[in-house]
């Protein structure tokens, strides 16, 4: 296994509150990560450090050890960094096709065309149906993202974050808002396009089941700190973890 | 849920009635000279100018999501730059081509500082990038003529040396002219929305951020919508002068800014046609309404604010309801409304 992320003392306040602390984090090639951790544990702004949503105060972040920590959010895409939202950020008034359509025209170097027809594109528009497969949408290709069901909404992010077919992809809370049931077909999902596409995820998630049930390693993180880092067994035998989730029953203890 | 019989033929029949639509107005545009007289072709050619500045101006604002002040600057410089170039010379599309170049010059400058803001930001700094080519315009009197404006231009002959010569000196025969590059001009746009810049560009409109993670400097696709708005600014601008046979600094305050945006709002700023049906409506309305009163903008301005509260989403896409039945899966309203 070979490192693919690295971040280094990574530091950032908002406001004077330290949002992220000291933060040192690996990841490994090919492995499924999960972060977990309280709401306000730092795991989101986390995230948007790394894929340069925002930039720290300091700290460095390396991707194959070549320094991306203040790149412009489109470069780190174009070195393999990708990412879904908490919150849904798709296209609204495109089609369903058009909202994974761009991410593919985009990593492809067609997307400044400006007089050829979006239809001759015919390698990126079988990548796109592929996707559009895999996810689950393509009944669903000429419908306006923007009335998509929460749940397809989450299928469509899930869709255009694996579009620029990333080495490393972070998808925050994927299953936000969904039923039990939807919930288990979306980590199916991952766990499928993980093993087919040879994906490395990094995924913020809150049912401790399921991140136990899926995850190679968990980082746990507290009051922008990392404070447990290992395998899943390991981490429920942690001492602080228990501490934090006390009372909640999550890690299965009664 | 692949489309139904029922729904591709739905699509195909709407496919129909709007080329029949389209061959129609051509039809009528190609005939207007000979049947209406001078006032009408007159009229005409001022719309389709319009409409040509206002569906280049939407590039930037119903498909980019950015709304500029400043576009009257723009074209301006196209106008004013024709007409040097045709009071020095005679050569009709040398005329055009100095407009346009220049336009598209200056709005990639103008751009390159402005695009880096969004909203309120970007509107404030192109209004005062609009006034500072009008204030050049009005206080460079050795060049622009300074309030007197260039004046005497003349509708040179559209040649090519040794090629050929028509003389286009009548209103009848400059409208041709008009027609043909307003027709080329949006053929192009046309494309361009169609192609994968422009799905990038209505990207930018819908998640400026998703366009980022999707791979793409939005700063890039931001200017590139900019210095296309800013060349049909000037391409319009340049084919007014002719028209006109002047340039006056009024072409560049920032009130004619406004034209293109009011067209756009009354036609639909999320429908191609919209900023072109929005300009035939603006210039006939003006039209009619400063026949009746001098206190014509007011009323306009009235008017305008009906039309835009009355039909939600522009004129363009209530008429749609009207003569397209809707595919069952695509409800656009619900997404625009």
């Amino acid at each position: 296994m070979t490192g693919l992320l690295r971040v280094e003392g990574l530091i950032k306040s908002f406001d004077g509150f330290l949002a992220i602390n000291r933060v040192d984090l690996q990841i490994q090639a090919g492995t499924l990560t999960s972060i977990i951790g309280p709401n306000g544990a730092g795991k989101t702004t986390l995230i948007n450090l790394i894929t340069g949503k925002i930039n720290p105060d300091a700290g460095r972040v390396y991707l194959d050890e070549i320094e991306i920590t203040r790149l412009p959010i489109h470069e780190r895409v174009r070195k393999g960094i990708s990412r879904s939202f908490q919150i849904s950020n798709i296209f609204p008034r495109l089609t369903v096709f058009q909202n994974i359509q761009l991410p593919v025209l985009a990593r492809l170097g067609y997307a400044a065309f400006p007089l050829a027809s979006r239809d001759k594109f015919s390698q990126a528009n079988a990548e796109v149906e592929e996707i559009m497969h895999a996810v689950g949408l393509w009944g669903k290709k000429d419908q306006p993202a923007g009335v998509l069901s929460h749940g397809d909404q989450r299928l469509l992010e899930i869709g255009m974050a694996i579009a620029p077919r990333p080495r490393l992809c972070f998808l925050d809370e994927p299953c936000a808002g969904m039923n039990p049931v939807e919930h288990g077909q979306v980590l199916d999902l991952i766990m499928h396009l993980a093993q087919e596409r040879n994906l490395t995820f990094v995924i913020v998630e809150h049912d401790m089941d399921v991140v136990f049930a899926v995850s190679d390693r968990v980082v746990v993180m507290n009051k922008g700190e990392i404070l447990a880092d290992g395998t899943p067994d390991m981490i429920k035998q942690h001492e602080g973890v228990r501490e934090i989730y006390l009372g909640e029953d999550v890690l299965g203890y009664a | 849920m692949e489309k139904t019989i029922g729904e591709i033929r739905m699509e195909n029949r709407n496919r129909v009635v709007a080329r029949w639509l389209l061959g129609l107005l051509l039809l009528v545009l190609f005939i207007l000279p000979w049947t209406l007289g001078t006032y009408v072709t007159w009229t005409a050619s001022n719309i389709l100018i319009l409409a040509l500045y206002a569906a280049g101006f939407n590039i930037l604002f119903g498909y980019s999501g950015l709304l500029s002040f400043g576009q009257a600057g723009f074209y301006a410089i196209g106008a004013y730059v024709c007409a040097k170039i045709l009071l020095g010379t005679s050569f009709l599309l040398l005329g055009f081509l100095g407009g346009v170049l220049a336009a598209g010059l200056a709005a990639l400058i103008i751009g390159f500082l402005c695009t880096r803001h969004t909203q309120i930001y970007f509107a404030m700094l192109t209004l005062s990038f609009g006034m500072m080519i009008h204030s050049i315009i009005w206080k460079w009197r050795d060049v622009t003529g300074g309030d007197d404006g260039l004046v005497n231009v003349p509708r040179a002959p559209l040649a090519i040396p040794g090629l050929f010569s028509i003389d286009v000196s009548s209103v009848e025969s400059y409208y041709y002219v008009v027609l043909v590059i307003v027709a080329l001009g949006i053929f192009l746009l046309w494309r361009m929305v169609n192609s994968p810049l422009g799905l990038a560009l209505q990207g930018i409109r819908d998640s400026e951020q998703r366009v980022a993670f999707s791979g793409l400097s939005i700063q890039k696709f931001r200017l590139i919508a900019f210095a296309i708005s800013g060349m049909y600014a000037g391409m319009a601008g340049s084919l007014m002068v002719p028209l006109l046979k002047s340039a006056d600094p009024g072409m560049a305050h920032w009130t004619a800014s406004a034209e293109p945006l009011m067209a756009t709002l009354l036609g639909g700023i999320y429908n191609f046609a919209g900023p072109m049906v929005g300009a035939f409506i603006l210039y006939v309305a003006k039209e009619l309404i400063a026949r009746y009163t001098e206190y014509w903008s007011m009323v306009l301005g009235f008017t305008v604010v009906v039309l835009v509260l009355g039909f939600r989403g522009g004129v363009v896409s209530v008429l749609q309801g009207l003569l397209f039945r809707r595919t069952g899966t695509v409800s656009k309203r619900g997404v625009d409304a």
